[in-house]
């Protein structure tokens, strides 16, 4: 079943100058944000870019690869906690978290992938659904909770900018955020263009065929869940700085299944994509609760049905469509007039 | 011993829902290929449905049969109208479209009848039967049900030329097409009884744990791991799979890691089922063509 999701291959091997442009433009325009909107949109667009990491992440493993995660909350929950853990109880100052927490839902996430190398499709999707559902339990059981905080969670201090920078909390986290964002959207792209994404990709495409060109399919399997997991656990220790709060309930199997909902709307296959489905997990829930206090979900759930009759392949997809299209048209008119 | 024996019997009882609910995941997946992430959701709903026409003051049983009609023309419709669209797009969004109407049918239903629980009547007698403790008369009831169901199911699918007709189009749609099988109709159909199955489960399970909106999530897990592990394409097996999961649920829970760890129970379960045999213990194995 997964091989139907096939609709792109690596990203460009080096992007056109027009579009590096672009890039810089929007970058100017996302750090100039937090002067221009409330401390609150703030911190909501921080964490857009927290899921962003996460749907990048969620993208290797399921768009790139080919096998669906529908427990990645439970990757999420674990740097989150992880993150937590060492402020709280021992001190480790925030910055130096990220890299911890990322190595180990690494560890995790590939040892998790070992057993999920013999799954496919449907029966990965339950395995990895069980893993998001029982997770809130895990983290509340009893022997663990002097680490934990039981069902009352940790809570953690917001970070002050460093170096007397002229910022608040908010906006300092905000850059903080960004900055890792930058680091992990270039990894997963140098990852995803060269060898190891069109591996990648020939095993989510033709299994057989890459590995009897000598791809390492069980490798690769299980180090794409590690990598899946590493960035998504990255977000969890920064979502978990920039709630200041971290639960068992905040990482219900909702959440999970949320990010699976984000890849999907925002692109499959695609790095521009994550930051989409970000955009639609974090805003499209308030908007559907202002047009509908009775009944949000309801309203969320025709969103979502409506966003794929509209568009079947994501954001992503579409605007990639539309641009080919544009080409096409400007590129056959003037031979057409000429 | 006594209280060892209960445990067994009780798992029986919950393990008749968990087959009941992945009868109806086996059904779908059989007649569509996709699993529906919205089946215990549209259970739930139809299960709502019952109590509203009981609390207007249907009998019982009536309200049973005439529930199950609306489920099914629920289920029909849902395919025509909402899953048909999306027929041709990828597998992944479908699943996102599932997952649409699993929120749609959960808010619609906290919406409308609140999140308050309801207590949902039972048709069988409350006194226990054979003058034992061991077991209710619902429970047993329940088990009676699904065996039912399944026995029922399994002589449409076997005996009736529109059984066959519809495993052909799950099968083979080109060829089906081919000898005069109306396949998109098929696919509606496999719709409308998988929730009409939902429905029976959702009326049967509701005055065991009681009627709310959540009511299935727990329940939609077990009767995936059951499905799984009786293999997704053996309705049998998802019968007998729902049976072993329940009974495993309530031994090990009550006995081994407390009630804390139950949901974590399923994951092992599914986990170390699939590692060893990933089609299922009564699937078919799946052999690729290169």
């Amino acid at each position: 079943m997964t091989t139907e999701i096939a609709l792109s291959a690596a990203p460009a091997a080096r992007p056109a100058r027009s579009r590096l442009a672009g890039l810089a433009v929007l970058f100017i325009v996302v750090c100039a944000l937090p002067f221009l909107v409330s401390s609150y949109t703030t911190f909501q667009l921080t964490l857009v870019i927290v899921y962003s990491i996460v749907l990048l992440g969620l993208n290797i493993l399921t768009g790139y690869n080919g096998q669906i995660s529908l427990g990645h909350g439970a990757f999420y929950a674990i740097g989150a906690y992880v993150a937590a853990i060492l402020m709280d109880k021992y001190g480790v100052p925030y910055w130096a978290t990220i890299p911890v927490s990322g190595a180990l839902c690494l560890v995790v996430g590939f040892l998790f992938g070992l057993p999920a190398l013999r799954l496919e499709g449907l029966y990965l999707a339950l395995a990895t659904f069980a893993l998001g559902v029982s997770m809130p339990q895990l983290i509340k059981y009893k022997g663990i909770d002097t680490w934990t905080g039981g069902v009352q969670g940790i809570t953690i201090l917001k970070p002050d900018p460093p170096f007397g920078l002229p910022l608040n909390q908010d906006q300092w986290l905000f850059y903080f955020c960004l900055a890792v964002a930058a680091v992990m959207f270039w990894l997963g792209w140098n990852l995803l263009r060269g060898r190891v994404g069109r591996a990648l990709i020939a095993i989510r495409d033709q299994p057989i065929a890459a590995e009897a060109m000598g791809v390492n399919n069980a490798m690769y399997k299980s180090l794409a869940f590690g990598v899946s997991a590493m960035f998504t656990g990255v977000a969890g220790a920064l979502g978990a700085i920039a709630v200041q709060f971290v639960a068992p309930d905040s990482f219900s199997i909702f959440l999970s299944i949320s990010f699976l909902v984000g890849v999907v709307i925002g692109g499959i296959a695609s790095i521009s994509g994550a930051i989409w489905g970000a955009l639609f997990i974090q805003f499209v829930p308030n908007i559907a609760d202002q047009i509908s206090k009775a009944a949000p979900w309801a309203i969320y759930g025709v969103f979502l049905i409506g966003f794929m009759y509209v568009m079947p392949v994501g954001v992503a997809g579409a605007i990639r469509i539309f641009w080919a299209r544009m080409k096409r048209k400007a590129g056959s008119s003037p031979q057409r007039s000429g | 011993m006594e209280t060892f024996l209960h445990q067994v019997i009780a798992g029986l009882a919950t393990g008749g829902i968990y087959a009941s609910v992945a009868l109806a995941l086996v059904m779908i997946y059989q007649a569509t290929h996709h699993v529906n992430f919205a089946q215990g959701e549209i259970a739930m709903f139809s299960t709502y449905i019952a109590w509203s026409l009981i609390q207007a003051g249907m009998p019982y049983w009536v309200a049973f049969f005439l529930t199950i009609v609306i489920a099914f023309v629920l289920g029909v419709l849902v395919e025509r109208i909402i899953v048909r669209p999306v027929e041709q797009a990828p597998v992944l969004s479908v699943v996102v479209v599932f997952i649409g109407l699993l929120v749609i049918f959960n808010s619609l239903a906290g919406w409308i009848y609140t999140y308050t629980i309801k207590t949902f009547p039972s048709p069988f007698p409350e006194k226990p039967p054979f003058g034992t403790h061991l077991v209710s008369s619902h429970e047993i009831g329940a088990v009676g049900v699904t065996l039912v169901v399944l026995a029922l199911l399994y002589s449409f699918f076997r005996f009736t030329p529109l059984g066959l007709a519809m495993r052909a189009a799950a099968q083979n749609p080109e060829s089906s097409r081919l000898v005069g099988i109306r396949v998109g109709w098929m696919l509606a159909l496999g719709w409308g009884l998988a929730s009409a199955i939902g429905a029976i489960a959702g009326m049967m399970v509701a005055p065991i744990v009681f009627l709310d909106p959540n009511m299935m999530s727990g329940i939609l897990l077990y009767a995936f791991a059951a499905a799984l592990v009786g293999g997704i394409d053996n309705p049998g097996g998802a019968v007998l799979g729902g049976f072993i999961v329940g009974v495993l649920e309530n031994v090990l829970g009550a006995y081994v890691i407390g009630n804390d760890l139950k949901l974590s129970v399923a994951l092992v379960l599914i986990i170390g089922v699939l590692v060893i045999r990933p089609s299922g213990l009564f699937g078919r194995v799946h052999v690729t063509r290169v």
